[in-house]
C-alpha cells in the first residue's frame, strides 16, 4: 500500500524500534527509498534517540559517587534494611 | 578528585547472593551492590527533575531507601529494575511537593489523535557523536528532555535514556504497552521538532574548503 508522508511520520518511532508488522515496514520503507523528507526525518529522530543514550549527555557532578558513598557509609553504620513487607516496590 | 570509572554490572547470580549477605548482615556489600547502577539512576535523575544537585539528592534518597528496603526485593524484576523505580518514585515524589508538575489528564484516545508534524530539514542528516564533546550541544539536549511534560519525559527517559524494554516501561509506569508506544512516539517527534532546528544551527559541520583562498594565486 503507498503511504502517504502523514501515515510515514506516524510509524517513525514504532520503525526505529522495529515494532511494525513485516507489511506495514515495507510500505514505509518503500516510502522512505524515494522521499527525502521522511528519510531526513527517520535520520534526525535517530540521532536524537542515538545522543540521548549516550552517558555523555547526563554525565556525573565531579565526586558524585564519593558523596553518595560517604552518605551511606553513615548509614550502613547504624542500621540494617527493614524487615520485609508488602511494599509497593 | 573525580569519579571511578564504570563498573561492569554484576552476574544475576552473584548479584542474588551479594543481596542475601547483605539482608544476613554483611551491610558494606550494599556498596558493591550499587556501584554498576550509578550512572543509570543518575541520568534518570537528571532527566526528570531538571537541576543536577537535586538529582544528586533524588540518588542519595533513592539508594538508601533501596538500602532500607532490600529485604522486600523480590528478585522477579532485574534489580537495575527495581532501583530505577525508587528513583523515578523519588523524583515524583520531589517534583509534587514542590508543586512542579503540569497534571495531564490525557486519556489514551485522546493521545492518538494528536497531530504532530515534524521538523523536515535535510541538511540535518548525520550530527556526528563527535558533537557531544561540546558542552553546549549536551545543554540543549538535556534542556529539551527536561522541558517535555512528565507524562512524556519519564517515557523517553526509561526508554531512550534508560533503554529499558518497551514492557519493562510499561510495567514499571503501570501503563499498557500501548500507551507507552503512542507518548514514546509523541515525546520522540516533539524533541525531534524542538532539538533538529537548534543542533543544526549549533552542530555546524566543517568549514567549506576556501577553494578562492587556495586559488589565489590565477
Amino acid at each position: 500500500m503507498a503511504l502517504s508522508c502523514r501515515h510515514v511520520w506516524d510509524r517513525i518511532s514504532e520503525y526505529i524500534d522495529d515494532t511494525l508488522d513485516a507489511q506495514v515496514r515495507a510500505d514505509v520503507e518503500r516510502h522512505l527509498a524515494h522521499c527525502e523528507i521522511c528519510s531526513a526525518i527517520l535520520d534526525s529522530t535517530r540521532n536524537i534517540i542515538i545522543f540521548m543514550a549516550d552517558d555523555r549527555v547526563f554525565e556525573l557532578p565531579l565526586d558524585f559517587s564519593k558523596r553518595l558513598h560517604a552518605r551511606l557509609d553513615d548509614v550502613l553504620q547504624h542500621e540494617y534494611p527493614e524487615p520485609r513487607e508488602i511494599g509497593p516496590y | 578528585m573525580t569519579n571511578p570509572a564504570p563498573v561492569d554490572a554484576i552476574e544475576p547470580s552473584s548479584e542474588r547472593a551479594l543481596i542475601t549477605s547483605i539482608i544476613a548482615g554483611d551491610r558494606d556489600k550494599f556498596h558493591l551492590l550499587i556501584r554498576p547502577y550509578e550512572r543509570q539512576i543518575y541520568r534518570t535523575a537528571l532527566a526528570l527533575v531538571k537541576n543536577e544537585s537535586e538529582a544528586e539528592d533524588v540518588v542519595q534518597d533513592a539508594v538508601l531507601k533501596a538500602y532500607r528496603k532490600l529485604a522486600s526485593f523480590r528478585g522477579d524484576a532485574r534489580f537495575s529494575t527495581w532501583l530505577i523505580a525508587i528513583t523515578l518514585n523519588e523524583a515524583r515524589g520531589r517534583l509534587r511537593k514542590e508543586n512542579r508538575t503540569t497534571f495531564d489528564s490525557l486519556d489514551e484516545r485522546s493521545e492518538e489523535s494528536g497531530d504532530y508534524t515534524p521538523a523536515a530539514l535535510t541538511d540535518w542528516r548525520e550530527v556526528p557523536l563527535a558533537a557531544l564533546e561540546r558542552r553546549e550541544i549536551r545543554a540543549l539536549i538535556q534542556q529539551a528532555v527536561s522541558e517535555l511534560p512528565e507524562t512524556y519525559r519519564e517515557i523517553v527517559t526509561l526508554r531512550d535514556v534508560e533503554e529499558l524494554s518497551v514492557n519493562e516501561t510499561a510495567t514499571l509506569l503501570g501503563i499498557s504497552v500501548s500507551l507507552v508506544k503512542v507518548r514514546l512516539h509523541r515525546a520522540r517527534m516533539m524533541l525531534q521538532r524542538k532539538l533538529v532546528p537548534q543542533l543544526r544551527l549549533t552542530a555546524k559541520p566543517e568549514p567549506k574548503r576556501r577553494i578562492f583562498g587556495r586559488l589565489s594565486w590565477l
